[in-house]
């Protein structure tokens, strides 16, 4: 197991993430309010969601299917009985003066994730410390842009929006473990339908907790907190400011004080937000609305009974069904997406190490170029498999066939008609094929006497020549079958 | 032709059938009785136009045969918490100035669905927090029997419409005894159902653990038909009940005949007006006459459930107080910051009574505090609903006094608020185990009435209708009314 | 000091002494810590307004001290005085509230925006 990056040579990094994750619910967590993202300020709204006199919450059967989901998919405990509590604090964006979360009584806790880190031999363990749901509160807008220079604009239509909070242990040691997890959580709630976790939506916010210890002291520094990292990028890069700053705050003898951190991405800086001198006292209660939420075993068992086959098992499988590396299986399994497609290509064409080539090599080249998903491309299982067929069959060289792979995720269409109408047919006419390979035997004598001499080698570098004057369209085969016969004669 | 004010719903829906009366006109002079009775502080919000409108459409559909329900164009009123779609809504407190409700609350809804029509709001303790009706911005409700007394409260105003013959039903809250005390006050039957029986969606909570919506009358018979037209399983209430209402009209057989009533000893010992005691124990006597049967019962805790109550509905109440804050609806103060706005908003917009509960649930909650207090305090609950559960392997209802004494003066208690307190004390216990309980008249000391206080086992109501039933068959307190002093003219 | 009955208090006249009883050995709370209470209430009370609570608060503190006579370990809280299983709603969404609906009672709107002054202290998160 290869040594765990050390961001800092005189301290070790303490991180932990909190995740708040919108669920694809169509209504809100405890009203029928539509959730909808992009809508005017106010639209979205029921009157328990404006906390008006009188209004009670009634809690959504769905928000529960998907948070044991989750919890599952992490190998958490769900509880089966778990309780909503009242976070009382005023804020305009809070309409009822509090949020009803879960505090004392979560829905889950005790889970995990293995995530892979770039350059690490093996991934690493990451615990979860619990997940629970609550309210989303509603926005509040400050920029004198939109709101003028004497207020603020109150927005409600994300007031009640259900969330799910993912709390990491403190287990992460480097700004990279960080974002490796956040990717790794992010593809897992995707994976899982739980999230679309489109973090330009505000689907997946993160807030990170970051200390300082000198290595191998058994306490943990002074925690600060940094809010709403709502990109990867401003994640590792935020983290890397904090931790600057905390060290060179320790290294000149002084402490860090717990606090709220703003980053600022124009500077890459953190500055105090707030500080957290006294903890809020919340003054959290049993919301007495809300009766404890009971999960009956058999109701975990059917939530995980339908969970898609996990990341780990399908890798598995690829590896013992279409026998492929684990490497490759696991690029292949990367997103649900992808594995899904990898699948019917691989059961449309028969030859699964192929379509993995294809895939691996060509396919995911394109998508990276594009900067795409592979489910948002034009390209099917189906014509990836064509083209791999049309290139086995000799119809077309892959050398011929490979550029057709952007033109098909570009603009979809039939392989075979490609290949038609734009002249790429392989030539396997043996007239055209007997002059080209005449014509490389008689201009490269001295490796025709390499290969006659018994050096294989040579041969890979005629049928080049034959290729070259055939534009790249002989039938490689019977290229080398007519290099053969020639030059055994 | 005028008709007897204190007519019960029974009988004007039996006018009504005959045709001997329009709901038109019942309603047109419950809107006249309550104007000519403004200084009861009964009413805080007239609806002239609407109900009018909706007496034209209960005769229209009587003309036509149907009937709604046995409630169908019957004047009521509700108290000013009972949020009603398009109408103000105040809950006596200035931070609710203006407030017009955007939605409909299901208690009005079922109200409505039975064809009731409800001629007005009536007056409160602010935001219910009150035992007396003193703690308004509409000031004092007064009560009908002696306006220089206090009607009860919190609902004053209702049980003051009732007993001075304004509405034969009206409805209030009760969340520490604010119908059956003030019941008691005024010489007429109030009920708290069992916790869940009757929605809170649409009732501006005080305590949401303690809450309840609930009928006044003159008449248990009345009660029975105005429980039936709210009580029921709500989507909309996580804490509704799913079990069915039964026929509680049905159930006034008039029989108690081996009924056991216990009498818990705790409820009868000295402190309250001796004279009180009597008349709730001729009473008790009087029901046994008619053939039930009496024993004493224990519920030890008794003398905690104040405590317990004020700790757990104040810590609710902070908390449920918090969305008054000037941002989306109500009064919002003049203020250049936010904290400003927050601060001065809540300090003009609510009174004394209101702030010093809101700091008390604040404290009982605050870190350092939970577990002393208000964990405590639900223990405290757990004892004594056990006591309760206890004290029903014995007896099928129990017998205690409403209140401690009969109406005092205005004035009398605000200055000491722990004094106000103590009137619950036969009341509050209910509300923290979560079981139903009524008031009927059963007697008056010093020309005040006196009220008798049943309690029930959870979802039992059919019960103490029918002993409260059977009780006014064989007395007359009910029939006895206020002379209308406080009525212009005379 | 007079402390309020034991646990199994005896018959006649507990509910009325519990009235006359105060316990009021030691204060406990005082005028710096309403002044705390009011601030998370976002109340904001007068010099002598702070006085007479913290008065008021004190007595009834007091009385309701009478629930440390109470033996309770073990007995579980009672939250809910009924006993029924979580009421879960399908996940079907409803037409929203019309926004003029939604606005009509806000004391300072913007468009379909509640308008609220802005956080001009720290103290506001």
């Amino acid at each position: 197991m290869s040594a765990r990056l050390q961001p800092h040579p005189k301290y070790e990094v303490v991180i932990g993430l909190e995740v708040h994750v919108h669920l694809c619910t169509d209504s809100k967590l405890f009203s029928p309010a539509p959730v909808r993202y992009g809508d005017p300020p106010n639209h979205d709204t029921h009157p328990i969601d404006l906390g008006l006199p009188g209004v009670l919450p009634v809690l959504n059967r769905r928000v529960v299917e998907l948070g044991v989901r989750a919890a599952l998919a992490t190998h958490c405990k769900v509880h089966p009985c778990s309780v909503f509590a009242r976070k009382n604090y005023f804020y305009p964006d809070l309409p009822k003066g509090y949020q009803i979360s879960q505090y004392e009584d979560p829905l889950a806790t005790g889970g995990w994730l293995e995530v892979e880190v770039s350059g690490y031999d093996a991934p690493v363990r990451v615990g979860l410390t619990r997940i629970h749901i609550e309210e989303d509160a509603g926005k509040s807008i400050h920029d004198a842009a939109i709101a003028g220079d004497a207020g603020s604009h109150v927005d409600l239509n994300r007031a009640g929006v259900p969330l799910l909070e993912i709390v990491s242990e403190p287990d992460l040691r480097s700004p990279e473990e960080a974002a490796a997890y956040l990717r790794k959580l992010r593809e897992l709630l995707r994976w899982a339908d739980v999230s679309d976790a489109d973090m330009e939506k505000g689907q997946f916010r993160c807030d990170a907790n970051l200390s300082l210890r000198r290595h191998g002291a058994p306490e943990l520094g002074t925690r600060t907190e940094l809010k709403n990292l709502n990109s990867f990028r401003f994640v590792e890069e935020a983290l890397y400011a904090e931790i600057a700053r905390q060290a060179e705050l320790l290294d000149r003898g002084e402490r860090v004080v717990q606090a709220t951190m703003h980053y600022d991405p124009s500077r890459r800086t953190t500055r105090v937000m707030r500080l957290k001198e006294n903890a809020d006292d919340y003054r959290y209660f049993p919301d007495p609305d809300l009766l404890p939420l009971r999960i009956a075993e058999a109701d975990i068992d059917a939530v995980r009974r339908a969970l898609p086959e996990v990341p780990e098992e399908r890798r598995a499988r690829f590896e013992r069904d279409y026998a492929l590396s684990e490497y490759d299986a696991r690029l292949l399994t990367e997103s649900r997406a992808l594995a899904d497609f990898y699948e019917a290509a691989a059961k449309a064409s028969k030859e699964p190490k192929s379509v993995a080539n294809w895939m691996l090599r060509d396919v995911l080249a394109q998508l990276k170029e594009r900067d795409s998903e592979i489910d948002a491309t034009q390209l099917t299982p189906a014509a990836l498999a064509k083209l791999i067929a049309l290139v086995e069959g000799g119809r077309v060289t892959a050398a011929s066939a490979r550029p057709l792979v952007a033109v098909l995720i570009e603009e979809g269409g039939d392989p075979e008609a490609l290949v038609r109408t734009r002249g790429l047919e392989a030539v396997s006419d043996s007239g055209l094929l007997e002059s080209a390979a005449d014509a490389a035997i008689a201009a490269h004598p001295d490796i025709v006497a390499q290969i006659r001499g018994g050096d294989a080698k040579g041969l890979n570098f005629l049928m080049g020549q034959v290729m070259k004057r055939t534009q790249g369209k002989a039938n490689p085969k019977a290229v080398r079958e007519i290099l053969a016969r020639k030059l055994e004669a | 032709m005028p008709r007897d004010r204190f007519e019960t719903a029974l009988a004007q829906r039996a006018a009504l059938d005959a045709g001997r009366v329009s709901s038109a006109e019942l309603v047109e002079q419950s809107l006249a009785r309550a104007e000519a009775a403004a200084e009861l502080g009964a009413f805080v919000h007239l609806q002239p136009e609407r109900a009018r409108a909706e007496a034209r459409a209960a005769d229209a559909r009587r003309a036509r045969g149907e009937r709604l329900s046995p409630l169908d164009g019957i004047p009521v009123a509700i108290k000013d918490l009972m949020v009603q779609e398009g109408e103000p809504c105040t809950c006596a407190s200035r931070i609710l100035e203006g407030f017009v409700a955007p939605y409909q609350g299901t208690a009005v809804a079922k109200l409505q669905a039975a064809g009731a029509v409800i001629v007005g709001r009536t007056n409160m303790d602010e935001f219910a927090m009150g035992s007396s009706n003193e703690h308004s911005i509409y000031g004092v409700a007064r009560n009908p029997w002696d306006p220089a007394r206090t009607p009860g409260g919190s609902s004053g105003g209702s049980a003051a419409a009732v007993a001075a013959g304004i509405v034969p039903i009206a409805f209030g809250s009760d969340t520490g005894g604010s119908i059956r005390q003030p019941a008691s006050h005024c010489g007429v039957v109030g009920m708290k159902p069992s916790y869940g029986r009757v929605s809170r969606y649409g009732l501006v909570a005080f305590a949401s653990s303690l809450d309840q919506i609930g009928p006044f009358a003159r008449t248990a018979s009345d009660c029975a038909l105005a429980l039936a037209a709210i009580a029921g399983h709500d989507p909309a209430d996580s804490t509704s009940l799913l079990e069915a209402v039964p026929d509680y009209a049905g159930a006034l057989r008039g029989d108690v005949s081996g009924l056991v009533i216990g009498m818990p000893r705790e409820y009868f010992a000295e402190g309250a007006d001796p004279a009180v005691l009597a008349r709730v124990r001729e009473a008790v006597a009087e029901l046994e006459r008619a053939g039930a049967k009496t024993r004493e019962v224990s519920l030890p805790h008794a003398p905690y459930a104040i405590a317990a109550y004020y700790l757990i509905a104040t810590a609710e109440a902070s908390s449920n107080l918090a969305r008054y804050d000037g941002v989306r609806f109500g009064r919002r103060a003049q203020a250049r910051s936010l904290g400003e706005m927050y601060r001065r908003t809540r300090s003009e917009g609510f009174g004394a009574e209101v702030k010093r509960r809101i700091l008390l649930g604040t404290y009982v909650l605050s870190a350092g505090y939970y577990d002393a207090y208000y964990r405590k305090a639900m223990q405290v609950r757990t004892l004594l609903r056990r006591d309760f559960e206890q004290a029903f392997r014995g007896c099928d209802l129990i017998a205690t006094p409403t209140a401690p004494e009969v109406a005092f003066r205005i004035g009398e208690k605000t200055a000491d608020p722990l004094k106000m307190y103590l009137s619950d004390i036969y009341t509050v216990s209910a509300n923290l185990a979560g079981i139903p309980g009524l008031s009927v008249p059963c007697g008056f000391v010093n020309g005040l009435p006196v009220g008798l206080q049943l309690l029930g086992r959870a979802l039992d109501e059919a019960t103490l209708l029918r002993v409260a039933d059977a009780y006014q068959r064989c007395t007359s307190w009910h029939e006895q009314h206020p002379e209308p002093s406080w009525e212009r003219g005379g | 000091m007079r402390p309020l009955p034991r646990s199994e208090p005896t018959a006649s006249g507990e509910v009325h002494k519990a009235r006359r009883r105060y316990v009021a050995a030691m204060s406990r709370i005082n005028p710096a810590e309403v002044e705390r209470i009011a601030d998370l209430a976002r109340l904001e009370l007068g010099a002598d307004e702070v006085q007479r609570m913290t008065a008021e608060l004190e007595a009834i503190l007091g009385y309701v001290a009478a629930l440390e006579q109470l033996d309770t370990t073990g007995v579980e809280p009672t939250f809910h005085p009924i006993l029924v299983t979580t009421p879960l709603r399908d996940d079907v969404a409803a037409p929203p509230l019309d926004p003029t609906r939604a606005l009509a009672n806000a004391p300072e709107r913007s468009g379909t925006a509640f308008v609220v002054p802005k956080v001009l202290d720290e103290d506001e998160r």
